[in-house]
């Protein structure tokens, strides 16, 4: 929604320095990243979350080889057992093992988080840049669809959506997911287009004949990647929480599929007597946001030292 | 300033109009009203099954342009039309709307206060434990999902009442059937109802503002103009929040209507975990039932909920922003 504060201005809460990453020699582009990895070494908190990531991700997908039980497995000798002897995180009415429901919703909620976040980063740049590189009409149709995008209620739209691809891969719940999260970061990048489109390595490329897409593949995007790479990671953990909020109500991940956000759907009711269905899942991914909104943090200070503080 | 904030109430219409277009579209070609009554057992003939949706409005059969004139036509009139087993939207809404609106209501004056005065504090305090602690509470806050928040209010509520041997927070229900509404205690019932699913998104919304509150304010503490407000004699205290907070307030007028929606998401979480029969409730149960001209009225609903939060928003920035009314 535009109010005034935003109407003319684009948000530039985050300015990236501008050397031309593309255009400096190899050694010197290398150790740019070097020096933005040792920033990150410094920062106890995200090393911490970039540790936690790492390892959730290591065992939601190692789990189906060292748990005794898998997720579609029925154990009918515990029904409702609390965690201990071969159920670590317990069993559910049916007898689910909930150690191996829980991995396989992670390595979902994982997939759908990581695949999200790249493409509404990648639609951001790409809309973003075109829309501030070439101007015109294709400026005016691109904010157009920006900002109609932004009015819509995007919970409301996925849910009204959700009847359509029930039975259908969840990929296409995924693009639906991703299809309203890339806005906001378009803008910004239209922003810095808008400035960048006039400095004098993107005017030689022009006069040397390069095409206009490739100028905003090799020139452009290079140029903004710090801001890029801070807003998938943040996109990942918005993801995974909009998939638990939409699951929750069954608008999301369909059964036979399993995800954090269906788990919490199912087992909410039963937080009070049968803690161990509700805990261990929403548990896991109360930490595993976490961990990822650490990282962020830690790139966005690791790539720009002077930002005050945690935007 | 009487034309910029026409021109916004103009600019706010036009987006309700299209979302809610949108959202009425949608729901018109994906939901599948005719499933519902095809269901039935036994089947009814297919002509009766045509007239019956004839007169929601809602068959597949006729161009869903026509049936979004339709549609369009009766809201004009105020008429929202009839839900998918032929009761009035408008009872329907009229009598959940203002369930929900308690909830959002409450929700976002009390957490935009509360939020906006921690995240000042924090700035004035930065990096001291208030602030620190600050921080840590809105990055925890933000990063557990309103509906395993809803879950730990409830179980709190519920283990605070067991400690206590008797029923402080109720969590279910908007008050205990069979009680007076207008008496004092029905009164009391109703707030005892209320605390938990409020609490909830009270705390998500102070963690929301807190955090960008404070980002506002660090801008702003470093500015010439409040060292000269300091200069000519004010004390620190006036200076910090007649012009400081004043000037920082600004850009978190914009977050208002954001906040608004965001908190109605928020409401149909705690609905469906406290047993309120509001409109989020009212907006799941629909699309379940492929009751079309009900998802739109919800979206409207919200749609309007975001309109007057957006221009409410604007009247603070005409108010603290005297480049506005010039």
């Amino acid at each position: 929604m535009n109010t005034p504060g935003t109407q003319d201005t684009e948000p530039t809460a985050y300015q990236p320095p501008l050397a031309d990453a593309s255009l400096l020699p190899e050694e010197e582009a290398s150790s740019r990243l070097q020096l933005v990895w040792k920033r990150f070494l410094r920062q106890r908190l995200a090393l911490v979350g970039l540790v936690v990531v790492a390892l959730l991700f290591a065992v939601a997908y190692l789990s189906p080889f060292i748990s005794p039980w898998q997720y579609n497995q029925l154990d009918f000798n515990a029904f409702l057992e609390p965690p201990g002897g071969s159920h670590w995180f317990g069993t559910t009415q049916n007898g689910f093992d909930v150690f191996a429901l829980t991995m396989r919703g992670m390595q979902k909620s994982l997939v759908i988080g990581l695949l999200g976040a790249l493409m509404a980063t990648a639609l951001a740049a790409t809309v973003g840049a075109f829309a501030g590189y070439f101007g015109g009409a294709v400026n005016t149709a691109l904010v157009t669809l920006i900002d109609l995008l932004m009015v819509l209620p995007a919970f409301l739209i996925i849910a009204i959506l959700s009847p359509s691809f029930r039975g259908h891969t969840w990929l296409i719940f995924v693009g639906l997911l991703a299809a309203f999260q890339w806005m906001v970061t378009a803008r910004i990048v239209r922003g810095m287009t808008l400035s960048l489109r006039e400095r004098e390595f993107v005017h030689a490329a022009r006069f040397m004949g390069v095409p206009g897409w490739k100028i905003i593949f090799r020139h452009i995007l290079p140029n903004m990647a710090s801001l890029l790479i801070i807003d998938a990671t943040i996109n990942v953990s918005s993801l995974i929480l909009a998939e638990v909020g939409l699951s929750f109500f069954g608008f999301g991940v369909q059964p036979p599929d399993v995800s954090l956000g269906t788990l919490i759907g199912d087992y909410a009711g039963a937080a009070l007597t049968f803690p161990w269905e509700f805990y261990f899942p929403a548990g896991l991914l109360v930490v595993l946001v976490l961990a990822i909104n650490l990282v962020g943090d830690g790139l966005r200070d690791a790539f720009d030292p002077n930002t005050q503080g945690r935007a | 300033m009487a034309p910029f904030l026409l021109r916004r109430l103009g600019y706010l219409l036009c987006l309700v109009v299209i979302s809610t277009s949108v959202a009425y579209l949608l729901a018109a070609t994906q939901l599948r009203p005719r499933a519902r009554y095809e269901g039935r057992n036994p089947p009814p003939p297919a002509a009766v099954v045509d007239a019956t949706l004839d007169a929601l409005n809602m068959n597949d059969k006729v161009p869903v342009l026509t049936r979004y004139r339709r549609w369009a036509g009766g809201l004009l009139r105020g008429d929202l039309g009839r839900t998918i087993d032929n009761q009035p939207v408008n009872a329907e809404i009229s009598r959940r709307m203002w369930v929900s609106l308690r909830l959002v209501l409450v929700g976002a004056f009390i957490g935009t206060f509360l939020g906006v005065a921690a995240g000042a504090y924090g700035a004035v305090k930065q990096y001291q434990w208030s602030d620190r602690l600050l921080t840590v509470f809105s990055f925890v806050v933000l990063s557990i999902p309103a509906v395993v928040l809803g879950v730990l209010f409830k179980n709190a509520g519920i283990g605070l009442n067991n400690a206590l041997g008797f029923k402080l927070l109720y969590t279910t229900g908007e008050m205990t059937p069979g009680m007076d509404p207008l008496s004092w205690a029905g009164l009391v019932n109703r707030v005892a109802h209320l605390v938990l699913p409020s609490l909830v998104l009270i705390v998500i919304a102070i963690a929301f503002y807190g955090r960008y509150q404070r980002n506002a304010m660090l801008d702003v503490l470093g500015s010439d103009f409040l060292r000269t407000a300091r200069a000519k004699g004010l004390s620190r205290s006036r200076a910090l929040i007649t012009h400081g907070l004043r000037t920082a307030l600004i850009p978190m007028a914009t977050f208002f209507a954001y906040e608004f929606a965001m908190l109605f998401v928020g409401a149909t979480f705690t609905e469906r975990l406290f047993g309120w029969h509001g409109m989020g409730e009212y907006f799941v149960q629909s699309v379940t039932k492929n009751d079309v001209n009900s998802v739109a009225g919800v979206t409207l609903f919200v749609g309007v909920l975001v309109l007057i939060a957006g221009f409410l928003s604007d009247l603070a920035y005409a108010a603290l922003d005297p480049r506005v009314r010039v």
